[in-house]
Parts: structure tokens; sequence; C-alpha cells
């Protein structure tokens, strides 16, 4: 966990006091909605179509329990009682009332929580890996590096009026969890041939209506220059990033715009001017972050206890540790994911009861520390193999040990028609719906790893192009119609998907994504060829070909 | 529109040039980059204080020559979304170490003034007469900064350090 000092309590503080100031104006109409919106905006909250929505930020997905626990007294006291954890480690609230804004952003300063920047055209949350920290095989904990540039980009002077959003992500480990490849920048953190930390830095990857693949600027930035580099990207593109279309204003059009190549020798003379400013970070300004993160004092703890080896008679829980539990870089210790993807339930919600419970939990089990992760589940980070079984009781209990992560059901899904004013179709039924069909988990076993994403517009917040299948709603002659992508991914493979065919109506969706994971099971070349590396050996022809032959 | 500078409302003393009027050979005067630019040598030797309009899309380097003849120069927000201008003002303070006035003009709120000053901006053209009379309240709404500018406000990374270094030296 980062422990927050008393300055940065104060930078939260003074921030709540100026948006009660913004709000009190825009009450008493001396500020127009409009210039209202952009300050409403940075400070993460949305005029949906019912109500307002407030966003807050979980930076790069680390929660304490006192911090779940006041995401919970938020849903419960200002809102109807739950929240929406979304694909950037955020959660959203999606019934605030404008005049009680201030003391929701208020109760959460007390925890060290904002809304800073949680949308408009700054700097969004910083995102990581959920496992940082935990990994096995990690470089190192990708969150000093991720909270470093937390309060490098937190109101920022120069940075908070660009073109458009920008959003970063960073990796330590060779598997990608974070999709840094979809990111404005995206920081890969190794080590050199002399032992040093750095970055392999990408930039103008994202997705929205025109989806790009981040490129690599520069294959190695060290860590005393990552701010200074980072300035200099941000600048160049503040400066030539294209303002006249809102469509063409993020990073990747003005990085596709120029070349990369273009584009990286405008950052290098940039940067070359200002590497040895106040930028350059010394070793012991990154100690200082290293020394408020604290971890677990891990006890030595057998990989197979007693307990393990009784509970592996239940059938039940096995296929829940077979599917939720990961291994830990500390042996007799593990990552427990929590399944937000109940059958029938919509994507990523979670009650103040269950995140109030998850808490308690996490106090028991995990050290007092809860993950986000940006497939809209939970993870507990540090859970002793011992307590799983008694764990797993607790979480079936309250509803979050659907042993469905990572399978078919385990569905990444933006809000849609349900609250979105910019959606053109619903996503959360589609996903209902999906995870009804596929609720017998032998089947969804039997599938394997399959990842199905939905936006409910060519925004494209559910990520639908990077889902292994991606849905995409569109508005037809005021109807409901998808559009079905396979083949895309987010991790260190990232591609985007290919469109199969035309798109199909709202009703016939469930049943054309069962089509297609008919043809993968009997075009498989074994039961472990997942259906990703399925669609990249056979192209999209014979799926396209499954859908549209009876359609 | 009321100016703010030194953090207080102020009469503008510069005379605001159109593009088609004729320029004063004596006297403050602020005048379009256009103008400016058709003769940058004769106008920045005239003897008033010149200042010049610059607009946010222009590289400001094609100023550099001229940077210490100048008086004024006034950046501009089009709208207060459009933020190109705080570039503008960072490489001219810090990079090219202008010392003359920095004018914020255009569409200037008071949520804006503490970005405005961090980035180097001196004076303001404050677009509502209520944000103006707020100025010096609003800029007290900041006292930690976690980025360091050429304001020469310390930053929390610094403070932290600082703190430090006194506990150390105290144990």
């Amino acid at each position: 966990m980062y422990a927050y000092d008393e300055l940065d309590r104060t930078i939260i503080n003074e921030r709540v006091t100026e948006f009660r100031d913004q709000v009190k104006r825009r009450l008493s109409g001396e500020l127009t909605e409009d210039e209202f919106k952009m300050l409403r905006l940075q400070n993460g909250v949305y005029l949906q179509l019912h109500a307002y929505m407030f966003r807050v930020a979980i930076p790069y997905g680390t929660l304490s329990t006192k911090q779940l626990r006041a995401l919970a007294h938020v849903a419960r006291r200002y809102d109807r009682g739950y929240g929406h954890f979304t694909t950037r480690q955020n959660i959203q609230f999606n019934w605030i009332k404008l005049a009680e804004l201030p003391d929701a952003l208020a109760d959460l300063a007390e925890v060290g929580i904002h809304a800073m920047q949680t949308s408009g055209n700054n700097t969004r949350n910083v995102t990581s890996d959920q496992w940082a920290g935990v990994a096995p095989g990690e470089v190192e904990d990708p969150r000093i590096w991720s909270e470093l540039l937390r309060q490098y980009t937190t109101l920022h002077p120069e940075f908070s009026f660009l073109p458009r959003k920008f959003k970063f992500a960073i990796t330590a480990s060779d598997h990608d969890r974070a999709a840094i490849k979809v990111h404005d920048i995206g920081l890969r953190l190794y080590k050199n041939a002399e032992g040093e930390t750095g970055f392999e830095v990408l930039v103008g990857g994202g997705l929205g209506r025109t989806p790009f693949i981040g490129k690599t600027i520069k294959p190695f930035v060290h860590g005393h220059d990552l701010l200074s580099y980072v300035e200099a990207i941000l600048r160049v593109y503040n400066q030539y990033g294209r303002r006249d279309n809102i469509y063409k204003a993020r990073i990747k059009i003005l990085v596709h715009e120029l070349g990369i190549d273009k584009f990286a020798q405008e950052v290098e003379e940039e940067w070359l001017q200002m590497r040895d400013s106040a930028l350059a970070i010394d070793d012991a300004v990154i100690e200082d972050i290293r020394s408020r993160f604290s971890y677990p004092t891990y006890e030595k703890l057998p990989h197979m206890p007693d307990e393990l080896k009784k509970a592996a008679h239940d059938p039940h829980f096995e296929a829940w540790r077979k599917n939720s539990v990961f291994p830990h870089k500390v042996p007799g210790y593990a990552i427990v994911t929590l399944s937000l993807k109940p059958v029938g339930g919509p994507p990523g919600d979670a009650t103040a009861d269950q995140m109030d419970a998850i808490a308690d939990l996490a106090e028991k089990y995990s050290f007092g520390e809860i993950r986000v992760g940006h497939e809209q589940n939970l993870a507990l980070p540090h859970v002793a193999r011992r307590d799983l079984p008694v764990l797993w009781k607790a979480l079936d209990k309250i509803g979050v040990a659907t042993p469905n992560v990572n399978l078919v059901s385990d569905i990444i899904a933006c809000p849609g028609l349900d609250y979105c004013s910019l959606a053109n179709a619903r996503s959360i039924p589609i996903a209902q719906e999906l995870t009804r069909r596929f609720a017998n988990h032998e089947t969804a076993n039997m599938i394997g790893r399959l990842h199905v994403n939905i936006s409910g517009c060519i925004n494209a917040c559910g990520h639908h192009h990077v889902g292994h299948i991606g849905i995409l709603g569109v508005e037809k002659n005021g109807e409901e119609f998808y559009q079905i992508t396979i083949g895309g991914r987010a991790d260190e493979k990232a591609e985007v998907g290919t469109l199969i065919g035309p798109a199909v109506p709202y009703g016939e969706v469930a049943d054309v994504v069962e089509d297609i994971v008919e043809a993968y099971l009997a075009l498989r070349e074994r039961p472990d060829e997942l259906f990703i590396d399925a669609v990249k050996r056979l192209g999209v022809e014979p799926f396209r070909e499954r859908v549209y032959a009876t359609r | 529109m009321p100016l703010v500078k030194h953090g207080k409302i102020t009469s503008d003393t510069l005379v605001h040039v159109a593009d088609d009027a004729e320029i004063p050979g004596d006297g403050a005067i602020l005048i379009p980059a256009a103008r400016f630019l058709e003769d940058p040598e004769g106008l920045s030797r005239r003897v008033g204080r010149t200042g010049v309009i610059w607009p946010n899309n222009r590289d400001v380097d094609d100023l550099v020559p001229y940077l210490d003849r100048l008086a004024v120069i006034a950046l501009m927000f089009p709208t207060f979304r459009d933020g190109r201008a705080y570039s503008q003002a960072r490489l001219l303070r810090e990079r090219h170490g202008f010392k003359g006035e920095l004018r914020a003009t255009g569409q200037v709120l008071r949520d804006q003034f503490v970005f405005m000053l961090r980035a180097g901006f001196d004076a303001f053209e404050v677009k509502k007469e209520s944000d103006a009379e707020a100025f010096a309240a609003t800029v007290k709404r900041y006292s930690v900064f976690y980025q360091p500018t050429g304001d020469g406000r310390l930053t929390a990374l610094h403070r932290r350090m600082q703190l430090r270094h006194s506990e150390s030296a105290s144990q």
C-alpha cells in the first residue's frame, strides 16, 4: 500500500474545496453549463441519460480496506447502493446528485481517494498491472513509478487542457495485464544490460473509432529520465495535436499523421533541451516514494497445507481454485481473483454490502489490500494458501466466487444505453444474456480462455476492438445492431480484431457468439489451442462462414 | 474586461491597436502578431512600450530575437479548453528567459489562475468581473504542487526531501 502523506492529503482537500466552489457557482448560475462542463469533467462528473455519473480514481488499482469501505459508503449514502468498476481502474457511481457531490468527495478525501482527472481532456488515472508487486517473475513493482507519474500528472499546469484525453499504463511483467499497447503512453519496465531500471516507451495506442496499437517511440528511457521524456511527449502533443476535430484529437492520430519516426524526432529534440531540468529524478526521490509503499510481512508457509488437501475433495472448491487462484511470488501465498461477473449480472458491478464484506475479508486474509483489474474484477493479492477454503466459502456467500475468470462469461462491458448518453445500443443486457448462455462452468472450462468485450458505441469503452470476440453496438434506422469482430487482444501481443461480416440485430448477438464458439470447438487442433490462437491460425473466414451461412 | 496584475485589478495602460489602425510613434501599445511581423525590427525599437498578441498556433521561436525589446506578450485562450498557450508561456519564460509581462487573454476564468501563474503568466485579462475580484482568494486555493515549473514554487517531492534531511539532521 502507498501511504499518502500530509502533502498528498493537502492537495486532495484543496481540490475538494475548489470543486465545492465550482458546484456552488454552477448552482447559483454564475457558471454556464458550458463553462461548468469542462470543470466538472476534470473532476470525473459526467451528465448521463438519467443523472450525473461520478467516476472515482483507483490509482494503479490498489485499494486499502478503509478506502473500499469509503467507496461502499458513497454507494450507500449518495447513490443507489452499488458501484461499477471500469476498465481503467476507476469506479463509477451512476445516480449522484450534483449538490451532494462535494460532500461525497470530501468523504472520499478522508481516506486519500479523489476523482481528479478521471474525465476531461487531461492526463487520466495512471493504471498498472493489478498483480503489481506480487506477480512471480516481475522485474520490480511498477506502482512506484505509477505513483511518481500520478503525482506528476495531477493538476499539471501545462497539460490540463490537452487536445483530448490522455492515458498512461505501466507493466513490469512479460505478460502484460495492463493493456499498455492500447494506451496513449504505454510503459514496459525492464532492466537494461547494465542492470538499470528503465522503460520501453510506447505511444499512440488507443481504441475509440480509430483503433491503433501503440508503437515504440524509444526502446529504453532510463528511470531518471522518465518524467522529462513524458513531458516532452506531452508538450509536442499539446502544441501540435489536432483541436479542430474531436475524433482526430487523440495523440494516436498525430503519431499516425506525422509517422512514428518524425514524431519521435520532434519529441527527441524537445527532450534533449530539458532532460537535465528539474524533472530529472534522482534515486533519493524514487527511494522516498518506494519507502511509502508498505509490503506485508509474509510468513513461511507450506505450498500444500492440510486445509487445501482436505478441500480438494470438494469439486466446487476445486473448480473455483483452478479458475480463480493464481501463483504468488511468495511460496505458500496466492493471488485470488474475485469475479464481478455473476451469471445474469451486469459486469463489474458491486453492491455496497459486497464492498464492505470484501473489505472485511481483505483485512482477515489479504493484509488489508484489494486490487482492481482492467477486466472489471477485483483481486485479493496476498492470500495464504491455507486460507483458500474458508475464503472461498465467504466469497461464494457474497456472490463473487463465480469460477469464470478469463472464461467466456468474464465479459468486459461498458454501461451502454442503459446509462450512457453517448451509447447507440445496450451492452449490459447482451453481457447478461451471454453469461446465461454460458452458465455451465464445465462447458465454459472446456472452451477455455476467451475474452468477450462489448461496447455500446464507437467510443469503445468496452474495449471491443481487443476482445477475442468483440461486440460493438451501432444504430441502424433506430434499431440496435451489433458488429462482431474476432481475433483482438490487449496483452503483449495486442491486436485489433477483424470484422466478420454485416452487423446483426440485438436478438441474434448471443446466437452469433454461440456459433463462433461452436465453430472454434470444431476447428481447434487440440483442446489447449486457445480461441485466439485458432483465429490466428485460421483467419476469420471459417467463422464468417459459420455465422452467415444460415443468416 | 478587467485586467489583473500583481494580484490586483488595474487599469490597462496599453493601447490596443486594431488591425488597420495607425501605430502611434510613442506610448504603450499592444498589437496583433501579423502587424508586428510586418516590421519587427522597427517596432521593437520604437520609443514606447510595445506588446504583441501572439496566436496559440504559431511557434514562439519566431519571437525569440525580439524578446528583450518586447514589454508584453499576450497569449491567447480562444476558449479555456484550448491549452496551447500554457506550453508557449513556459517556453517563453523557462527556455527563452522572457522577463516582460506575460498576459493571458481570451476566455480566462478563475479556475485557470493557478495553472497560469505556474506556467509563467503575470497578467490576466479576465472575462468576468467576479472572477477578477476573486483573484487573490483563488490563487491561494493550492499550497502544494507536484510539478517543477519556472515559477520557483517548491514541489512536493523536494519538500519531502528537505523534510527528510532536517529530520535526519535533528537526530
